[in-house]
């Protein structure tokens, strides 16, 4: 006796548990692959992907098993169209070949090598990889009530609005019920004259009830198919929308003396926060700054990729932001800005300047300010000695940073979960 | 007869339904009983989706498991291919229970599911159900709650040691899952129920036993005379089950440990069998599935569409590339099997000459009869060694390459003629031997007297040496396992020394 089930209803997450097992065991080479996979995407592409790739190596399970390279082997093969017994066919190079003795063809078995093997985490294991251990600062945000931000919702129908809005289905149901109930008032209305015109016997009478019954009859033919008070339109409602936007300033410092290995890295830090906003952020906008003598507004691409040159004035750059968000984002914005420059400036006025402004005007409007430097140099630049008088940490930190692999750190130790706050 | 012709209504439109299956299961199961005198267990059909089919794949083909990383791992590859197009799923896959439990795809036409209930429910049903292999080697009725004791247990140590404890006992376990088969003899049967009533007896024994002055003795000595001599030697035999040796000895194992390590060798050895016979397995559920369904269009039940779409499928999994083909990936265990059982069942029907010289014992027997009994007492090199024919030697254009070591060409060592066909079909089969794909390792000493240290010899076979890095890699999870000091020898056949691995 057999039985026959439909498994397709059930359950299909048997493999859940032990996916994340697996991913445990990897866990360390996915957080060592994630730095390599954001330098070399640009900034907002890193956070828009719906899935990651990461390269998995060194999983292999050992058993004892033959080296194929040695023994004398013999194995059977299939086909054979031109060999005699006692034939010599030289060896292909590089060896691997003779193997596969023995091991039939699965149906269903494809060697995979494990240089091919990636493992595809969605967006939300991918981030949850990259921020573990971080924490967004100054988490207070601004007033949701304050936002002037709506969002139009669906809600119900309603009888009188624009005709693109008309909802076909609910007019007809309606259209349907006042169709039916009038049809069967005028129904019993016509059986009941009809009776009466059967019994009636004067012809006076007789001519009346006949008028009466052929109009009530034309009544009933012609009921409208929609009147107006069959149509119902969609109706929607403006719902005021919590606070989810943040703008980032990039600043960079883009004289003569920035390389382009100064860039590179400037770029991969502000890859990271763009990153590390857009999780907490639904909305998040990127103000490019580029400075020398004089700061200027630009495009992404103009940002990392053209040259120039000159002498280095940093105040000016950080006033055109004043400006950018004086004019462009009011009080429901969350502001973040991320300098990155080499340190070296053209006085120290321009670095005193700098603080002035920071202080003043900068620092208490904005969420969080980081500031790194790009150097080598062991001697402390003016600017670093300016700001490190007003860094506390908490909304605004420093950090030089030269190499590639010092960023992922750098970039956790800034935003690393401070305990007991 | 209109019973028929509904039948023949439901079968020939590619879409199918419950009923469909149903009918489907009625007729072939009939005709597998009355015209191949199959005998099988109850079966399960399941129907799932390629989702719940990758889940199947990962668990190796049980229906469940206890949880670990490897399994994760497998689905992850496994999902990899199946999403690019690099690897198509099975139309089928069945397990080895009672009652015997198949997947069949949702996505299967008509014919692809008669087909496949042909094969498995009732090719590789009466394959597990007859083969000696497996009444043998596995107890069907059990497995299924046997597996479902292994991951409550498996999931109970690990609330309680630790998930990453577990783990490790089980990568080490794993690691010598080869050697955790008993070829020779038989293995008792048990139950959940008898599986957690043995545990509790011996927890039981334990405690009875709990003596706290034994913890106060220093280690004790054995007899010393004992120990120099050759009577002292430990083990007295070499033995091939290396898990086994683990369970029982290892000098300083907790319990739970031990059980993991019971529950992978029991998985272990519930797999030997198939992996024994895929040759056979294969090729018997093939034979099965063409001979009903030919049957099946005999009787009226099926139209010519439908045996084309059959005749498509059919031949698609008898596909055999030649060895100089891109798609060349070893022999194609449907073919060789599906072939020599042909071949039996020709020999047996119209012998000739040199049929009458190579199967005497063949010759004008019931064909039925013959291959019932050859798929009921043979594994894959037994089976090729007694059953591979010139014919099929002929026809599939078998041949040997010769590899040796330290040479810069192959030699062809037999081809398809009257010299060859022996040594061909010999060393056919010796490629189906276990030995020759898994080197063979055993527990030959325990130094017992003073470092507790575990001896291996790796008895070489035609010179192969075993691949360093993974031996290596191996031989650290067994260090853990034993918890001492291990060495591996390998000896070639002289007995001499050839390398060593030794973990402190």
């Amino acid at each position: 006796m057999s039985h026959i089930i439909d498994r397709r209803k059930n359950d299909k997450g048997k493999s859940t548990g032990n996916r994340q097992k697996f991913l445990k065991r990897v866990e360390s080479q996915i957080k060592k692959a994630i730095p390599d996979i954001i330098s070399q995407e640009s900034i907002k592409d890193s956070s828009t992907g719906g899935s990651v790739k990461v390269p998995v190596r060194g999983l292999e399970e050992p058993t004892f098993h033959h080296d194929p390279k040695t023994g004398k082997k013999q194995t059977v093969r299939p086909g054979n169209d031109k060999y005699r017994e006692g034939d010599r066919v030289p060896k292909p190079k590089g060896g691997g070949a003779g193997s596969g003795s023995g091991r039939g063809k699965g149906s269903n078995s494809p060697e995979v090598t494990e240089d091919e093997f990636t493992v595809v985490l969605s967006r939300e294991e991918f981030l949850k990889y990259f921020f573990d251990d971080l924490a967004l600062p100054n988490m207070v945000k601004k007033l949701m009530d304050s936002t002037e931000n709506f969002e139009m919702r669906r809600a119900g129908y309603t009888r009188d609005s624009v005709p693109s809005r008309l909802n076909i289905k609910s007019s007809y149901q309606q259209s349907l019920g006042r169709r039916l109930a009038l049809k069967g008032v005028l129904d019993k209305k016509l059986a009941l004259l009809e009776e009466q015109l059967s019994l009636a016997t004067d012809p006076a009478e007789k001519a009346a009830l006949a008028e009466e019954v052929e109009k009530v009859r034309r009544q009933a033919n012609t009921l409208p198919f929609f009147e107006d008070i069959d149509l119902r339109y969609n109706n929607f409602e403006r719902v005021p929308i919590p606070v989810t936007s943040a703008v980032m300033f990039c600043i960079m410092d883009v004289s003569a003396s920035m390389g382009q290995h100064e860039k590179d890295i400037a770029k991969r830090f502000f890859t990271l926060l763009y990153i590390f906003l857009t999780r907490q952020y639904k909305n998040v906008e990127l103000v490019f700054i580029r400075h020398h003598t004089e700061a200027k507004e630009v495009n992404e691409d103009e940002f990392f990729n053209s040259r120039e040159s000159g002498g280095t004035v940093v105040a000016p750059s950080l006033k055109l932001m004043e400006q950018i968000m004086r004019t462009r984002y009011d009080d429901s914005w969350n502001v973040y800005c991320c300098q990155a420059s080499d340190g070296d400036v053209w006085s120290k006025q321009d670095a005193t300047e700098c603080k002035r402004l920071l202080l003043e005007d900068i620092l208490p409007s904005i969420q969080y300010m980081a500031y790194i430097e790009i150097s080598n140099n062991p001697r402390e630049s003016d600017l670093w000695q300016a700001y490190s008088r007003i860094s506390d940490d908490d909304s605004f930190s420093i950090r030089q940073v030269y190499e590639p692999f010092e960023i992922w750190p750098v970039f956790q130790g800034l935003f690393r979960k401070r305990s007991a706050v | 007869m209109t019973e028929k012709e509904k039948y023949r209504a439901m079968f020939c439109d590619p879409n199918w339904d419950y009923e469909t299956l149903q009918a489907a299961d009625e007729v072939i199961s009939r005709i597998g009983k009355e015209y191949l005198k199959l005998k099988t267990y109850p079966n399960q059909i399941e129907v799932v989706t390629s989702e719940q089919m990758l889940d199947a794949y990962a668990l190796t083909g049980l229906p469940t498991s206890y949880p670990h990383w490897k399994f994760g791992k497998d689905f992850v590859l496994n999902q990899n291919n199946y999403t690019k197009g690099r690897m198509g799923l099975s139309y089928e896959l069945v397990i080895n229970s009672n009652p015997c439990i198949s997947y069949n795809m949702e996505n299967n036409s008509t014919c692809m599911m008669l087909l496949v209930i042909a094969h498995a429910c009732q090719g590789h049903n009466a394959f597990f159900a007859n083969n000696y292999m497996f009444l043998d080697w596995t107890s069907a009725d059990s497995i299924v709650d046997y597996m479902a004791f292994a991951r409550e247990y498996i999931l109970k140590c690990e609330e309680e040691y630790g998930e990453e404890e577990v783990e490790r006992v089980l990568d080490a376990a794993h690691a010598l899952m080869n050697y955790g088969v008993d070829k020779y003899k038989k293995p008792t049967k048990l139950s959940a129920l008898e599986e957690n009533e043995r545990l509790k007896k011996l927890t039981a024994i334990r405690h009875e036993n709990y003596n706290e002055l034994w913890r106060t003795l220093p280690q004790g000595t054995d007899e010393p005379d004992l120990l120099t001599s050759e009577e002292g030697r430990f083990p007295k035999e070499p033995e091939e089950n290396i898990l086994y040796f683990i369970e029982k000895y290892a000098p300083a194992m907790p319990q739970w440990k031990r059980e993991i390590v019971r529950i992978v060798r029991k998985v272990s050895q519930y797999f030997y069998p198939q992996g024994a016979t895929k040759v056979m397995n294969e090729g018997f559920a093939t034979f099965v599935h063409y001979h009903i369904i030919n049957k099946m269009f005999e009787e009226g039940y099926l139209n010519d569409g439908f045996m084309l779409e059959f005749i498509k499928s059919h031949s698609s999994v008898l596909f055999q590339p030649e060895y100089n083909s891109k798609f060349y990936s070893g022999l194609n265990p449907y073919t060789l099997g599906f072939n020599i059982f042909m071949d039996i069942k020709r020999i047996c029907q119209e012998p000739t000459e040199e049929d009458q010289a190579w199967f005497p014992d063949l010759i004008g027997k019931d064909w039925l009869e013959q291959v019932l009994y050859v798929m009921e007492n043979f594994r894959d090199d037994s089976f090729i060694l007694q059953y591979l024919s010139p014919k099929v030697i002929r026809d599939m254009k078998l041949f040997t390459i010769i590899d040796n070591e330290g040479e810069s060409e192959f030699q062809i060592g037999a081809i398809h003629n009257e010299r060859g066909y022996r040594r061909v079909r010999e060393q056919l089969a010796s490629q189906y031997d276990r030995s020759s794909y898994i080197p063979n390792i055993q527990v030959t000493r325990v130094d017992r007297h003073q470092t507790s240290k575990l001896y291996l010899t790796h008895y070489m076979q035609k010179d192969r040496k075993l691949e360093t890095k993974s031996a290596r890699q191996t031989m650290a999870h067994l260090r853990y396992l034993w918890g001492f000091p291990v060495e591996l020898h390998s000896k070639n056949k002289l007995g001499i020394n050839e390398s060593s691995f030794e973990v402190k």
